[in-house]
């Protein structure tokens, strides 16, 4: 232990947004080459905390040190000088760009009118990809990439140049498990190199196995920072939330109930084939599956954004033809999809306007408006019943945490008072509480005869949600499990076999 | 891997657009050479190539400006504008050539960098504030010239330079002069800064997400003015290639010319919410433009009619890039389906 000074000192950091105190009086350190998880509700300022430090948004007050001194103002460049990079929650990737580009982007900043060479970007690119594990095409361009594959990308990018503190706002969000277990090695083997890592997530197993300090916040203030062998998840839960939460099991026999929609050897080339099974009124359904199993794409057909090329869909007793979306809207059917950020929102427009935006025919009365009364109460009944935290619902939805973005979309599929409600990951960077939250939801919905079916890949989540859960893998159903019937570990066996 | 690009892959489909244009061109091509014998003959095409390159030379600027992820309608205005006080400065003042040309460009990159101040510094919309511009520096134009054209530009800046000819077997004369060199020397300059330097990738990465660019450390504002004035620089470029064709300054004379530039540009692919584009794709979207107008010329077709074809052919060749894309790829192996083991 020679050196004690942290790599990372705040002291009194604040960041107003308008009227919201977004950060508020913020002492933290992080020392070299630690392993700092921080962890808190959605909007407790995570990101921002993280933005503030690299200069995305300049603090309203407080100061920054760095290896014991003092930095006046960072900007995005000279963070980077000093060796900070970002993950950044929303990845801030190059749609237009190739994966090698978007990931050696970092070479194109040394000198202006150096000339740019592609094999050495691609180099860089290989390397890091190497490293982590990952086969991805160089040459593709990243709007070409899934979601998960652009977070891999996002990844990349903060690996491939060198840093001393590497920031990492939710970068296993859009992973699955097997794909976290490759990142969390790397992070490992990160800090065997002397670098830190200030990794934020909503996934409480992953924090506690990695973590060597631990630091929750709560409504941009500190509650504290402990070393993780003081605190467990639960502990961690209660201390982000004031609640102590418990999963327990759910799942009914919901076989007698009425059939609400049949599905019969469903098949799309490439994507999926043979899919059976029928969901009944009220019911849970979980699909679970890895990264490319087709349970998207399943997803996606059902809601009619793609076309199957055979089998059948009956919903309640009726055959079902969806040429589009529209036509699913309009037989029941809501499609919570997994990149909301991306499909979800418009992100300018207000968070009443995206709420109302799949109901707007049912509430526009003649000549076609909307009654500015009857499109407020419904967006403010939406937004208390799934408690997003707002300033006001005129407020643009991209001033909202990530998490409660999320809750914005449910709302608007939820308002369309759906007969069959898919919903494609719907808790990917929604933290604790509010995951529960989520689930009430789910259960209430239910209870009022709307048949669910929760894509996932956690398999907590579904285990204690699910009614009954179908196992893909490969584009096909290999099995269906009751939760009580098997326990959580042996279906986690089962899936990740 | 989940396939959700057909909803949001607007953008991706519109990436390698210049197949399309080019299948289209050769379709559009034949026919006129079949309708009108003159069109496909060297003495035509080298006239075409002529008297297009003064827009060309333009679209290579506008084409930096909408990578960039912006926008310009105030350029045609800013190469009159960099002409006629050339002109100027040569016929009052008489100064050397070297002078009045460093003088004429300097003018237009000026123009292009209060553009970029406008749009960087008082976050004015690109496109309100060029055309804001646009009027003024066009209005101011006419009234200190009173409209009036200058014909008495000295010989240097006149004089047709041949740099080939050559006789064909029928006798008509084939001529590469300085409008097609100077166009062939800017597309190359672009094309190779655009693909190989680290400010033309930085900026094609300003153009696909400008708050990503901020996070990474790229240099924003620099780069407005280097897009900018580069628009204004290859306007005023533009602007005394065509008094050198024409061999005067008309202060009207390149009025218009934005939209016919603007079209073809779009048309070459390049997209107008940034990031997208190549030169290549452009100067198709050009060559396109410009045999539809000749060749309509040919057959002796309305100019109006020329306009509405334009339109038309924006319409198709845009839809047809769209829908050629659309089929997604798909690429998951299937399991085999489970036999009863
Ligand atoms: N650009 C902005 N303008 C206005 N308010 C903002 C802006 N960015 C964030 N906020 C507000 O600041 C608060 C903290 O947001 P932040 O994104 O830091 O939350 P977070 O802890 O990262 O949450 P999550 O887990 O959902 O990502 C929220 O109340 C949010 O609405
Ligand atoms: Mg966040």
């Amino acid at each position: 232990m020679a050196d004690e000074t942290p790599f990372l000192r705040l002291t009194g950091i604040s960041k107003r947004f308008g009227g919201v105190k977004a950060l508020d009086g913020i002492d933290w350190d992080v020392k070299r080459g630690e392993i700092h998880c921080l962890v808190g509700e959605n909007g407790c300022g995570k990101s921002t905390l993280i933005k503030a430090v690299v200069g995305v948004h300049a603090p309203s007050s407080g100061t920054i040190e760095i290896d014991g001194a003092d930095v006046p103002v960072l900007d995005p460049a000279r963070a980077k000088a000093l060796g900070i990079q970002v993950i950044f929650q929303d990845l801030s990737l190059f749609p237009n760009l190739s994966v090698a580009e978007n990931i050696a982007i970092e070479n194109h900043l040394e000198h202006a009118l150096k000339p740019v060479r592609k094999e050495r970007l691609r180099g860089v690119a290989r390397d890091v990809l190497r490293r982590l594990n990952f086969d991805l095409d160089l040459s593709t361009i990243v709007s070409d990439l899934s979601v998960a594959e652009r977070q891999i990308v996002a990844i990349a990018r903060g690996l491939a140049a060198q840093a001393r503190l590497i920031f990492m706002d939710e970068p296993t969000a859009s992973l699955t498990r097997a794909e976290v277990n490759r990142l969390l090695a790397i992070v490992s083997r990160l800090k065997a190199d002397g670098i830190a890592v200030v990794f934020v997530s909503h996934r409480l197993d992953e924090v506690v196995e990695i973590a060597e300090r631990v630091t929750v916040m709560r409504d941009g203030r500190k509650v504290g920072t402990w070393p993780v062998a003081e605190v467990d998840q639960k502990r961690i839960a209660h201390l982000m939330t004031g609640l102590d939460i418990d999963h327990s099991i759910v799942a009914r026999d919901m076989g007698d109930a009425p059939e609400l929609l049949h599905v019969e050897k469903l098949s799309r080339r490439g994507e999926f084939a043979d899919i059976d099974f029928t969901l009944h009124q009220g019911e849970v359904l979980g699909i679970i599956g890895l990264l490319g199993s087709g349970r998207t794409e399943l997803a996606l057909t059902l809601f009619g954004m793609h076309r199957a090329d055979a089998g059948a869909i009956t919903l309640d007793g009726k055959p079902l033809r969806l040429s589009s979306n529209r036509d699913a809207v309009e037989a029941g059917i809501a499609y919570v999809s997994e990149d909301r950020l991306g499909l979800g929102v418009i992100l300018p427009q207000s968070i009443g306007d995206n709420i109302i935006l799949a109901v707007m025919k049912q509430l526009a009365g003649r000549f076609g408006l909307i009654a500015t009364k009857s499109r407020q109460k419904l967006a403010d009944d939406w937004v208390k019943r799934l408690s997003i935290k707002v300033a006001g619902t005129d407020r643009p939805v991209q001033t909202l945490s990530g998490g409660n973005q999320q809750r914005v979309v449910l709302a608007k599929w939820l308002a369309t008072r759906p007969k069959v409600l898919i919903l494609d990951s719907p808790t990917v960077g929604v933290d604790i509480k509010n995951k529960q939250g989520i689930y009430e939801v789910v259960a209430e919905l239910a209870r009022q005869g709307v048949g669910v079916i929760l894509i996932s890949d956690e398999v907590s989540e579904v285990f204690a949600t699910c009614d009954r859960v179908l196992h893909m893998r490969s584009g096909r159903i290999i099995g269906a499990e009751v939760p009580g019937q098997v326990s959580e570990h042996e279906m986690e066996e089962r899936i990740y076999a | 891997m989940p396939d959700d690009r057909s909803a949001f892959s607007l953008k991706a489909l519109r990436r390698r657009p210049e197949m399309w244009l080019l299948a289209v061109i050769l379709v559009v091509g034949t026919v006129f050479a079949l309708a009108a014998r003159d069109f496909l003959s060297l003495p035509n095409i080298i006239d075409l190539l002529e008297t297009y390159s003064v827009q060309s030379i333009m679209a290579m600027g506008l084409f930096v400006v909408l990578v960039s992820g912006g926008i310009d309608i105030s350029f045609a205005a800013t190469a009159s504008v960099a002409q006629y006080c050339a002109a100027l400065i040569a016929t009052q003042l008489g100064l050397p050539a070297p002078l009045v040309i460093v003088a004429g460009l300097l003018i237009g990159t000026a123009l292009g960098c209060v553009n970029a101040a406008l749009i960087h510094k008082m976050r004015i919309t690109s496109i309100i504030a060029t055309i804001a511009m646009m009027s003024i520096s066009f209005s101011l134009l006419m009234y200190f010239s009173s409209g009036k054209s200058i014909y008495t530009l000295p010989d240097w800046w006149t004089d047709r330079i041949v740099f080939y000819q050559t006789e064909t077997a029928v006798g008509d004369l084939v001529r590469i002069t300085l409008p097609i060199v100077t166009m062939m020397v800017v597309a190359l300059f672009t094309w190779a800064w655009m693909t190989r330097s680290s400010i033309g990738r930085q900026l094609y990465a300003m153009g696909g997400n400008p708050e990503a660019a901020r996070r990474i450390g790229i240099g924003i504002g620099k780069l407005h003015f280097v897009a900018y004035g580069y628009l204004g620089f290859m306007a005023a470029l533009a602007g005394l290639v065509q008094a050198h064709r024409v061999g005067e300054s008309v202060p009207n004379a390149m009025y218009n010319t934005e939209l016919a530039v603007l079209s073809a540009a779009v048309l070459g692919g390049a997209s107008l919410t940034g990031g997208i584009g190549t030169v290549p794709g452009v100067l198709l979207g050009i060559v396109l433009l410009a045999m539809l107008q000749n060749g309509l010329n040919l057959l002796g077709v309305s100019s109006y009619f020329f306009q509405i074809v334009i339109g038309i052919t924006i319409l198709i060749s845009t839809s047809i890039t769209v829908l050629s894309s659309r089929r997604g790829r798909r690429h998951r192996i299937i399991a085999e389906a489970p036999g009863n083991g």
